[in-house]
């Protein structure tokens, strides 16, 4: 009882299959500083399932004054055990374990280690470790997130071969009305209307997708099955809306004319969605993930029923009707939703079994969820650590070298794809990488670059900074982290960021 | 002698290891006021006072952080108890603690993990603590949900401005702020700073003046701050817990910069958007010089036979003030007081006497008046500051025009 009251604020943001998601994870923490810590404290107040904390060093002084999971009566003991303990405190719902080993050595010793977990937070590792712990999780299939706090900077990174997202949430979205492409039963819905109706309260409760409908059909009548695609061309067709209405006060004609742009729109689906359905993942075979199969049978739904179009979302916005007109819309609507949806189960079922397997062991509800999204889909691939490291992306790290705005930029975004980064992140990213070398090897400095590119006072920062690990660097690369984590279990999107 | 003792406390086991590279080191990228030293991090303990406003989501963690940052000295407002909803992001609270402060029951907690910490709890409204409770304070940092009270403890620490001659305010009576919140799936963080400088501004120690922020902007209140930094969290995914972590270590930080030096602090709004991947961006704001609130205060001009509830009638009619409920100080006293009913009592027999007399027949200051005030038809509460000029008395003749009424 006390758990489902503890957790019900948050079911009520990601919902109780997000939060049962969350409670079947299986999380493994490398290193327990500060950084650690936070990261796992703000899991275990969600509500995640089981923790594993991995750390080889006993409590210290210095740890005191950084890390709130320990405290005095905690000196000399193991970091693991005391962090582990003060976990359980916060939610005894959580199954807290940990193994007293240096995360170095137990990468190098038992790499099988970590495939018994769904996802690994990796702290305070350097190149070399990460190198190898990123190889081992790929390997198992392992969600990776690293996590580092270095005075005054730090990064969060992701590594996973791929995260597929079917409801990615995103904030601007154009509803789904198909004016630019009207079907069947759309099309003769609109035809019941007449523009020209004498009695002026019917005229201004025409539905503005009635009106766009009609008059996007006529258009392409006068321009050879084409919609308005110039400048002018958009002016005239918005134009005759204006001539159209019969009285100022129309709110239905000011809707099409705000609404235009939605017959303007190319027909078909969008190119990133395009790329997704042109991947090579769509040729799926026994081991091909649901979302794979998903997009398999979205791909023939494209190409035949669909006719270039993805799914209905079956959806529709407020607009100025009579009631009754509304629902009937409404209906047309979700009635097409429901046949494409049907078409689209029909096409998974038998991928499924002409891969050999279950044609049911995809949820009718996944594959719903996976018709109102279809337009939303996404692919993040995020690339090896080794390659990373190994083969930088030269032009646009010196593109971002040479960004003069690092002062100012308290809050600095990395992300795996270094076309993303912005401003100072790369001369941190850099000197993160460059200290890590110079632990590894005294004598050498990283060498891909001028150094005298790198402005000198940052890299003075860097040594300053003594590799110190300050609460509350900790405390914010730890939240992003635990962000990060939460949104990988909940397979929403993904994104990384460094701070300084 | 000093530098003797920092060697050896760095070689000696201390708490503060992490925090001592940043504090007794210099370095390059560093405020001008920063002098690295055991010193600093000695002082950081001994003298700064740090008042934390909520004990909610963000005040936990506040408390925490600042804690773990080497301040020493923290105090903290709540007026609310413990509810069993709040056990899943307020990581100081257990369920056996349901019903108690909020505010008691953080301060337990920290205390009880950090050791040398000493941290005050007030259980109680912020409205009833009197103006002179937060002037005491070297940094206030707020961790509150609502805008009315973040509105308000604004209004608090602009009322400690004083004005030069050339309508500037005095950089000793700039009150440092630090503001972190959460609305709905949002989330902000701000810093209202006071420590003098600015690399990045040519006008160099004029800097506070060109930085303060147009709150009104963000949240439609007619209030500015001085100097004042913030983050915007838009989360479309609102982990609860890790996203009042990702705000409180933001504002902790920037409470150390700004009590250190020891790092250049942001200038001076700050957005972070995390709904389409990670974006942040820092603009620069501009202090509105009419602001209402961190302004040099409406002036107004006055006949000295005006008594003081006649003062209080023009203050209810005044067109920027409309304040009703009226309760009025000059100089840390009170003229008049709306409550509680002992003050009131022993305040009304002021209200028929001269204004001019009742602030010491001063040709002109400032008086403080705290009251309601209504916008959109909601009433809320307000502290005005007020720049009182009695007409026909010497010595006014050539006074400031700038920002009257």
């Amino acid at each position: 009882m006390y758990c489902k009251i503890f957790t019900l604020a948050q079911c009520r943001i990601w919902g109780d299959q997000g939060q049962a998601a969350l409670e079947k994870s299986n999380i493994c923490l490398l290193n327990c500083g500060p950084t650690g810590s936070e990261t796992l404290k703000n899991l275990v107040l969600g509500g995640i399932g089981s923790i594993t904390v991995v750390d080889g060093s006993k409590v210290e002084d210095g740890d005191l004054g950084n890390n709130f999971l320990v405290d005095e009566s905690s000196l000399g003991q193991s970091k693991a055990k005391c962090v582990c303990s003060f976990l359980q405190e916060l939610n005894d719902a959580v199954k807290a374990k940990f193994v007293e080993e240096y995360p170095d050595a137990l990468i190098e010793t038992n790499p099988s280690f970590f495939s018994q977990f769904t996802l690994v937070v990796a702290t305070q590792l350097v190149e070399s470790s990460m190198v190898k712990l990123d190889r081992i999780c790929r390997e198992a299939n392992v969600i990776l997130i690293f996590a580092r706090s270095y005075g005054l900077t730090g990064f969060v990174r992701i590594s996973l071969k791929e995260h597929t997202v079917i409801e990615s949430k995103p904030e601007h979205f154009l509803d789904d009305l198909r004016l630019n492409n009207p079907w069947p039963e759309l099309k003769s819905f609109a035809e019941g209307f007449d523009l020209n109706v004498q009695d002026p309260v019917a005229h201004k409760h025409i539905p503005y997708v009635v009106i766009l409908v009609k008059m996007a059909d006529e258009w392409a009548k006068n321009h050879g099955g084409r919609l308005p695609s110039t400048r002018e061309e958009k002016k005239e067709f918005k134009d005759l809306l204006k001539a159209g209405m019969v009285a100022q006060d129309e709110d239905n004609y000011r809707e099409a004319i705000e609404s235009s742009f939605k017959v303007f729109a190319p027909r078909g689906i969008n190119s990133e969605l395009q790329q997704i359905l042109n991947d090579s993942s769509v040729e799926v075979d026994s081991s091909s993930s649901d979302f794979w199969v998903l997009v398999a049978a979205l791909k023939e739904f494209v190409t035949n029923e669909g006719g270039g179009e993805a799914p209905l979302e079956g959806s529709i916005p407020d607009m100025t009707s009579s009631t009754e007109q509304y629902v009937n819309l409404q209906n047309i609507y979700q009635a097409k939703a429901e046949a494409d949806f049907l078409a689209i189960e029909q096409m998974t079922r038998n991928t499924l079994k002409k891969i050999g397997r279950d044609p049911n062991s995809i949820p009718t509800a996944t594959i719903k969820s996976f018709c109102k999204n279809a337009r939303k889909l996404k692919v993040c691939r995020y690339r090896p650590i080794e390659d990373e490291f190994n083969s930088p992306n030269l032009s646009e790290l010196q593109k971002y070298l040479t960004d003069e705005d690092y002062r100012l930029s308290p809050f600095i975004v990395n992300s795996s794809n270094l076309p993303e980064l912005q401003n100072i992140a790369v001369g941190i990213y850099i000197l993160l990488r460059a200290v890590d070398r110079f632990a590894a090897n005294y004598n050498s400095f990283p060498g891909q670059f001028d150094s005298a590119s790198l402005p000198e006072d940052l890299i003075n920062e860097m040594c300053r900074f003594g590799a110190a690990e300050l609460h509350a660097v900790a405390a914010l690369v730890g939240g992003i982290a635990s962000q990060e984590v939460i949104k990988s279990l909940l397979s929403l999107k993904l994104r990384a960021c460094i701070k300084s | 002698m000093a530098a003797d003792t920092s060697v050896q406390l760095q070689q000696q086991p201390s708490k503060s290891r992490d925090l001592d590279k940043l504090l007794l080191r210099p370095g390059n990228l560093v405020g001008p006021s920063f002098e690295p030293g055991a010193e600093l991090r000695d002082d950081l303990q001994k003298y700064v006072r740090v008042l934390v406003v909520g004990a909610g989501g963000l005040g936990c963690e506040l408390l925490k952080d600042l804690a773990l940052s080497g301040f020493s000295n923290l105090e903290v407002i709540d007026m609310d108890r413990i509810e069993v909803t709040n056990l899943n992001r307020q990581f100081l609270f257990r369920l056996e603690d349901v019903g108690k402060p909020k505010a008691e029951v953080a301060a337990k907690r920290v205390m009880e993990r950090i050791s040398g910490v000493n941290i005050v709890p007030h259980f109680c409204r912020i409205e009833d603590k009197d103006i002179e409770f937060y002037n005491d304070f070297s940094i206030i940092a707020l961790g509150l949900d609502s805008i009315e009270a973040r509105s308000y403890i604004n209004t608090v620490a602009c009322s400690f401005l004083e004005y030069d001659s050339d309508d500037n305010p005095q950089e000793d009576t700039i009150k440092p702020m630090v503001d972190g919140g959460t609305e709905g799936f949002k989330g902000h963080a701000r810093v209202h700073r006071g420590v003098p400088f600015d690399p990045d501004n040519p006008k160099n120690m004029k800097w506070v003046y060109d930085e303060a922020v147009k709150r009104a902007e963000l949240f439609g209140i007619p209030g500015v701050t001085y100097s004042f930094t913030q983050g915007v969290v838009k989360n479309i995914i609102p982990a609860i817990a890790s996203t009042n972590a990702i705000i409180s270590a933001a504002c902790a930080l920037e409470t150390l910069k700004i009590a250190t030096g020891c790092s250049k602090t942001l200038s001076n709004y700050l957005t972070y958007n995390g709904s389409e991947g990670l974006h942040t961006k820092v603009t620069e704001f501009e202090r509105d010089k009419d602001c209402l609130v961190c302004g040099p205060g409406i002036r107004i001009e006055l006949d000295p036979s005006i008594t003081l509830q006649k003062f209080m009638d023009l203050l209810e009619e005044h067109p920027k003030l409309l304040l009703s409920k009226a309760s009025v100080t000059h100089r840390g006293k009170n003229l008049y007081m709306q409550a509680p009913p002992v003050l009131e009592e022993m305040t009304r027999s002021n209200l028929t006497l001269p204004l001019f007399n009742l602030m010491g027949e001063l040709p002109k200051d400032i008086v403080h008046v705290n009251g309601m005030t209504s916008k959109n038809d909601q009433k809320t509460s307000c502290l005005r500051k007020l720049r009182v000029v009695f007409k026909g008395v010497d010595g006014v003749a050539d006074m400031d025009t700038a920002g009257g009424a």
